[in-house]
């Protein structure tokens, strides 16, 4: 047996005709030896997902096709096999960990059943051997009360739980080598950290190597023995974690550490003497439970419960929380595209939720809101100049004037005016929801709502939306309410934060303070749980790319 | 910032001229437009084969095709020319199937549109009136509106349009359910929009592309459906249709068995170019689809 888990020599990736570039993958060259993990980073686009895919010999061909190298694993050319040794080789000697493992979960089958699957095609094991041997895989993945998992369908388990039980498919014929295309992305942080030690532990138990492929810079320093970084197809830089996260040679990588956002919160500043902006109190919210009858009722949740904050003029307030603590219920319920089942937004001095149905269209141009896709909150058959000038037209602008309006807008937010006539799949994500920031500011609002809105985008791309938004908020002096998972965004960005769990405020107060001084256990949980926390990105020159 | 963060990619062509490349792509797709354009044709230029009346007597009853070149597909057992009344033919079934069309689907969006944008009560009592139409037999609802209205072409089209609106209301109501949850709804909202202008402005040109392939299966269908009434001899005998032109020839099919295949094979063109010409559609429209 070779030493080499996976050996990648020049390897190149073809695209169909007429595709932005002609290789997806052009000359990367990349060695994962027994007990390693080597980190595959990159942004969107970079073609690291069809590595993974070339590797498995799984790409859409004859579309997409390896146009050359050479691909081999522990010592076997993968590219000389026919399908059916490939179907030998999947699940035994390479398999892989998907990011999202409800869609890669078969939702009609139980658990067990799809472990047990895998043994069925590839050992010659009795029914009870396996049930034992999968009942076992569980336990080695942590799930609690294995027994009882292996009847559950994936949708009664957690997403982390999920994520362990492909782990425990992908594990369960001790494969040499193991590809993880970024399998904690889809994942909470607390989750996402004990799914990392879980794969390092069993990688080190089994000796197999892992490839594993992520964007996000914090999960490589908790990870990673190598880096390999992929631009555009093109390997720029290669070299032990140590090397490339703390003294990066290649100007991209550089751009790309410069730009992951950096855990020292920014120094405090006072707004007590700010007037109140927007203030809610005694915000409550539950999603009545559901059916009856002939579809069998369901709990119903507590999304909010008892909310209170307040929000300063020119001040930053960041609301941080896991999924399902009800941060983006929040950002609904102040600007009333949910209505809240008790309490008060008060906006102004206006109450935003006592407001009939014409008052709230007036009052709608002071509170404005950045969503989180940037493609599904634009209107996609409409063009940008609309889409930015619809706001000013509804509330009464003349048409001339709102466009001519939109154009300026167009430059505030850094887009060329040659935008404007275009419709907003042409552009990119940043690019969208810059077009996004525009729409929220046209209104001239005093507030803006921005749930989650760089957690679509690549992070040199967000590093930029973020300063835009705080140079924004600077120069119009407005209000952010700033809704976000990413705990490194928040320090960032934020003057205060309020942590949210299950709906409830469990701490609040100055960004500063709280990072330096977690109080709430949870609190201490979530910023602990960060990954990459130990690793301090280099203070680099920040070139934008 | 450097403006390569801000580059915008080479404009693409125009909207027209993408819809028309996938759409070419098609085969079979151009074969229907070529067949839609015939029967355009035919209905345009059907002043010029018989400037006064088809349903007039040209010739012996009964003559074969190619047999006279005044009459060159043959007449009926009325001596009527068989060319003529194929040519005017063409003028009714696609005027019952413009206007049938436009009924049902207008009618289809309006209660779609309604309905699974508020949801709730609104949606249950026009779903209840969907299912009420549904219920009964397309046919035999069609039947008994003839009987009752007439049996006029524009009450035959107006029937038509009443009994199948009830299939698109029920497409574009799941559309606007899928939409109506989007992300860029809520930011309309946000904007401060109406109701009004959010169904109509904000939705509707996205619910669009769905309801237009479908327009072409409506209009398809109407024109069976109008076949179907002159064949049972409830069509408006003023008229040269070609539904009335086969339930006539049905009473010498043994003998002069072209009475009713020619219109019937009218017929089936013209229909089979519509469900071309709506898959065709489909892919031009379908946004999934790439250049």
């Amino acid at each position: 047996m070779t030493e080499f888990a996976l050996k990648i020599e020049n390897l190149k990736i073809a695209l169909p005709e007429g595709s932005d570039r002609p290789f997806a993958l052009e000359g990367l060259d990349l060695e994962v030896r027994r007990g390693e993990v080597v980190c595959l980073v990159g942004e969107s686009g970079s073609g690291k997902s069809l590595t993974a895919g070339a590797i498995m010999r799984l790409l859409p061909e004859p579309h997409v096709h390896v146009a050359g190298g050479a691909i081999s694993v522990q010592g076997e050319d993968i590219l000389a096999k026919s399908e059916t040794e490939m179907k030998a080789m999947r699940g035994e000697r390479v398999s892989m960990i998907f990011q999202e493992p409800m869609t890669a979960l078969n939702p009609q089958k139980t658990v067990g059943w799809q472990i047990d699957e895998v043994l069925r095609l590839h050992t010659k094991l009795t029914r009870t051997e396996r049930r034992a041997r999968v009942i076992e895989m569980l336990e080695r993945v942590h799930i609690p009360d294995p027994p009882s998992a292996y009847n559950a369908y994936p949708h009664q388990v957690s997403g982390g739980q999920r994520q362990r039980v492909m782990i425990a498919m992908a594990l369960c014929l001790s494969p040499g080598l193991i590809i993880a295309d970024e399998p904690t992305t889809a994942l909470d942080v607390t989750t996402q950290l004990q799914i990392l030690k879980l794969i390092r532990d069993l990688q080190e138990q089994e000796g197999a190597g892992v490839l594993f492929i992520t964007h996000d810079f914090g999960v490589v320093a908790e990870i990673a023995d190598h880096v390999v970084v992929l631009s555009q197809g093109k390997m720029v830089e290669t070299g032990t974690a140590q090397q490339v996260l703390n003294a990066p040679q290649h100007p991209y990588t550089q751009a790309l550490i410069a730009s992951v956002p950096s855990l020292t919160p920014s120094p405090p500043k006072s707004f007590d003497n700010a007037p109140v902006v927007l203030k809610g109190t005694g915000l409550n919210k539950t999603f009545a439970a559901q059916g009856g009858f002939l579809s069998g009722r369901r709990k119903s949740v507590t999304a909010v419960d008892d909310l209170t904050f307040e929000l300063r003029k020119g001040e930053t307030l960041g609301v941080v929380g896991e999924s399902g603590s009800g941060k983006t219920t929040v950002s609904r319920i102040v600007t009333r595209l949910l209505e809240a089942d008790s309490g008060a937004v008060e906006l102004d001095g206006t109450d935003l939720l006592a407001c009939n149905p014409r008052q709230l269209r007036e009052m709608r141009k002071h509170i404005q809101m950045v969503f989180q896709d940037p493609m599904a909150s634009l209107n996609p058959r409409k063009r940008v100049v609309d889409l930015i000038a619809q706001g000013p037209i509804v509330h009464g602008v003349s048409r001339e004037k709102a466009h001519a309006q939109a154009r300026d807008l167009l430059a505030l937010v850094e887009l060329s005016p040659s935008a404007a006539n275009r419709f907003p799949h042409e552009f990119s994500g940043g690019q969208r929801q810059r077009i996004g920031i525009a729409r929220a500011l046209a209104l001239r609002p005093k507030v803006i709502v921005a749930d989650e809105p760089v957690s679509a985008l690549d992070v040199s791309v967000q590093a930029q939306v973020l300063r835009l938004l705080a140079d924004l908020r600077d120069q119009m002096d407005l209000s952010l309410l700033f809704v976000t998972h990413d705990l490194r965004v928040a320090a960032q960005l934020c003057d205060r934060i309020i942590v949210m769990q299950k709906g409830e405020i469990v701490e609040t107060g100055k960004t500063a303070e709280v990072f330096a001084d977690p109080r709430h256990p949870y609190t201490r949980n979530l910023l602990s749980s960060i990954p990459g926390r130990h690793w301090t990105p280099p203070k680099l020159e920040a070139i934008a790319i | 910032m450097t403006t390569a963060a801000t580059d915008l990619p080479p404009p693409e062509p125009s909207r027209p001229v993408v819809l028309w490349r996938r759409f070419r792509r098609n085969r079979a797709a151009l074969l229907g437009l070529f067949l839609f354009t015939l029967v355009v044709g035919m209905a345009l230029t059907a002043g010029l084969i018989e400037p006064n009346d088809p349903l007039r007597r040209a010739g012996v009853p009964l003559t074969a095709p190619f047999a006279n070149w005044d009459t060159p597909l043959g007449t009926d057992q009325l001596g009527r020319d068989i060319l003529a009344m194929l040519f005017y033919g063409a003028r009714i079934s696609l005027l019952v199937g413009v206007v049938a069309t436009l009924i049902s689907i207008g009618i289809g969006i309006v209660i779609g549109a309604l309905s699974g944008y508020f949801g709730g009560w609104v949606d249950d009592v026009l779903m209840r009136i969907t299912e009420a139409f549904q219920t009964i037999p397309s046919f035999v609802l069609l039947l008994t509106l003839v009987a009752i209205l007439g049996s006029k072409i524009e009450w035959i089209a107006l029937a038509i349009g009443i009994v199948s609106w009830t299939a698109p209301a029920r497409m574009v109501r799941a559309e606007f359910m899928a939409l109506r949850n989007r992300e860029f709804v809520d930011a309309a909202r946000n904007l401060g929009v109406s109701n009004t202008a959010m169904i109509f402005k904000e939705i509707m040109p996205n619910a669009i592309p769905p309801i237009i392939v479908y327009a072409s299966v409506v209009m398809a269908l109407s024109i069976l459906l109008e076949s179907a009434l002159a064949f049972l001899a409830l069509g408006d005998p003023n008229y040269a249709s070609w539904g009335n032109m086969i339930g006539q020839g049905r009473a010498v099919l043994r003998t002069a068995w072209y009475c009713a295949a020619i219109p019937g094979i009218a017929i089936v063109l013209t229909v089979l170019s519509f469900s071309l010409l709506g898959e065709g559609l489909n892919d031009a429209l379908n946004p999934r689809q790439k250049k």
